[in-house]
């Protein structure tokens, strides 16, 4: 194992381990702001990818797909909350599990009605499709760094909107009181459609991105909200800056485990979950 | 009190028609009402952590498999099992697995618990998927069924459907009778007090750790003890048995009949394995059959929106409709 190896599998990691931290950070929102458990939300990145493979075999083109598909993922996130989450918020998380998990049926039928049972794949984009040369016979290919690339953004993007700007602080006061937050004449229901709508685009969008580098396949969503949730508990509920830490976490932690130790490799995210929680049962970055 | 007595004699009358079913000799339905008790000893398992501990398990299939692969892996290859120590010693093998992860999962609790029992589950999932231990993704052929052999002589064989069919009827009313006994006694109403007030009973001196921790094992070997029988019953085991739907389905059981009433768990797995067999029905919904589990998540939907209390809670709420009513007229 030589240092170009191991520098491809570093970068793998990462870039697995921020794929995840795109899908995970809607997750911990949701879950921080609305104090809602979303079984539901590796479905929203499966319609993802298969919206980006249907729309990229009938446009030809990725990009075009992912503008096109963007939009369509907001106003489902938007839907949803209006119609189903909504009526969740002050419910028990019991019926929350219940309903998202009859949701995942809803979307595993649906898409098994309208795009069949078949593994498809997306071709990488023309102009991304490269490989840089590390040694002689090992090189890395330039679409991976891309995807790095937009999702370093996307955090650095989410961080300035929850940090730093106006809704960002509406959000904040409304994880921590609602109805204060009500009182004071911010209208909270529009930010909590506004955040999961995020939440679901933001899943949906990794699908996207990431339709290329792994075949579009049925299950591909409950195997991504189980790492998701081992990511956000590990994180801490709610937190962004967890949510970032734990990704990464897991994402090396699995792609060096499928490579040094592969008999075993399922099961290191969640013995890394058990000391985790041992160590600290509310998570790294959680609140008490 | 001859509504207390109807109430108190009907399980045993229920349990007595239940075991005259076999003479009507009808292997499918024999099967199915087989089926629908084992599930409703598992969903009696659940109902114990959620209905009646507060702990709402989205990992509680892990049991149920695990006890399922420890008939697969314990009993001798081609010849039959022995019933007397394999169906204990899967039992046994579950309590000891629900008391370790009980002491990691029982320190963490809302989301948290739902979640952690889940990666839990999953964790076993994925031991059994990716190592060659149970045969991997294909899981691993019972190719017999377990007897009870006194000497040379043979019991009970559960080759035999209806022999099987009053063996899974006797732990499913042995369950029941149990669990109401449990929760009847002190133990048990220590644990409806930790469910709805955990701070005060810690407060009060109860060691609340240490009954969730009872409490989570024992539900963990009554699933073993189902997830036993299943696996009898279907005759291999794989790593679907102890999937993360599996364990969606017990949880539907236990609310769709309403949760924190025994008699609920099982009308709830009677309920969920009718309505699974009548959806997948071909002959009825011909192409719709297919894509059953789309009727099916909406069914879920609408109990998680309107039906919180179950089957059992309609019920209740049926027969005692004036008085109820009667009563919000006193508050107002």
């Amino acid at each position: 194992m030589d240092l170009a190896f191991i520098l491809i599998q570093l970068l793998n990691g990462l870039q697995y381990g921020l794929l995840l931290f795109l899908v995970s950070s809607g997750l911990t929102l949701v879950f921080g702001i609305m104090g809602i458990i979303n079984l539901a939300h590796g479905s929203f990145y499966m319609v993802g990818a298969y919206l980006a493979w249907s729309l990229a075999s009938m446009t030809g083109n990725l990009a075009t797909a992912i503008a096109i598909a963007i939009p369509l993922t907001v106003v489902l996130g938007m839907a949803l909350e209006k119609l189903l989450f909504r009526q969740l918020y002050t419910r028990d998380h019991l019926y929350q599990v219940l309903l998202t998990y009859g949701l995942i049926l809803v979307f595993e039928e649906l898409r098994s009605i309208i795009w069949g049972d078949d593994v498809h794949g997306v071709a990488v984009p023309a102009l991304l499709n490269a490989s840089i040369p590390l040694t002689e016979n090992l090189s890395y290919p330039v679409y991976r760094l891309a995807i790095s690339g937009v999702c370093l953004l996307l955090a650095f993007a989410l961080y300035v909107l929850i940090q730093k700007t106006r809704l960002g602080m509406m959000i904040r006061a409304g994880a921590s009181n609602r109805d204060m937050v009500q009182s004071l004449g911010i209208d909270i229901k529009l930010i909590y459609t506004l955040v999961f709508a995020m939440g679901v685009a933001l899943a949906a969008f990794a699908g996207m991105i990431n339709a290329p580098l792994s075949s579009v396949t049925p299950n591909m969503g409950s195997h991504v909200l189980i790492i998701c949730f081992v990511v956000v508990v590990i994180g801490g509920i709610g937190s962004v800056k967890g949510a970032m830490a734990a990704s990464l976490m897991i994402g090396l932690a699995e792609t060096f485990g499928q490579v040094l130790v592969p008999e075993v490799a399922g099961m290191i995210v969640y013995v890394l979950m058990a000391i985790v929680l041992v160590w600290r049962p509310e998570g790294l970055f959680g609140r008490k | 009190m001859p509504g207390n007595a109807i109430s108190r004699a009907l399980p045993w009358v229920i349990v007595g028609l239940l075991a005259l079913f076999p003479v009507l000799d009808s292997t499918f339905y024999t099967q199915l009402l087989t089926k629908v008790l084992i599930m409703a000893i598992f969903a009696m398992s659940l109902d114990l952590l959620v209905g009646y501990t507060g702990l709402v398990s989205f990992g509680h299939a892990a049991y149920f498999g695990l006890a399922g692969y420890a008939l697969a892996l314990m009993g001798p290859k081609y010849e039959a099992a022995s019933l007397w120590w394999t169906l204990p010693g899967a039992i046994g093998i579950c309590v000891v697995f629900a008391l370790v992860t009980g002491l990691v999962v029982l320190r963490t609790r809302g989301i948290y618990f739902i979640m952690v029992t889940l990666a839990f589950a999953q964790m076993l999932f994925f031991v059994f998927h990716d190592t060659k231990l149970g045969g991997g993704s294909d899981g691993v052929y019972i190719y017999a069924k377990p007897t009870m052999n006194l000497g040379e002589t043979v019991l009970v064989t559960l080759e035999k459907l209806d022999q099987f069919y009053w063996l899974v009827l006797f732990f499913t009313a042995a369950t029941y009778f149990l669990l109401r006994r449990i929760l009847g006694s002190s133990f048990g109403r220590a644990l409806m007090g930790i469910k709805v007030n955990e701070h005060r009973m810690r407060a009060l001196g109860f060691p609340v750790f240490r009954y969730q921790l009872a409490s989570f094992a024992l539900a963990g070997g009554l699933a073993g003890l189902a997830g036993y029988l299943a696996a009898v019953q279907f005759g291999f085991v794989n790593p679907e048995i102890l999937s993360w739907h599996q364990s969606g389905a017990v949880l539907m059981m236990v609310i769709l009949g309403g949760m924190g009433t025994l008699h609920g768990a099982v009308i709830g797995a009677f309920a969920f394995v009718l309505l699974q067999e009548v959806l997948s029905n071909q002959a009825w919904f011909g192409i719709a059959a297919k894509h059953w589990q789309l009727a099916m998540g909406i069914l879920i939907m609408l109990v998680a929106l309107y039906l919180p209390q179950g089957l059992a809670g309609l019920m209740a709420k049926l027969q005692r409709k004036p008085p109820a009513e009667a009563e919000e007229g006193a508050d107002v």
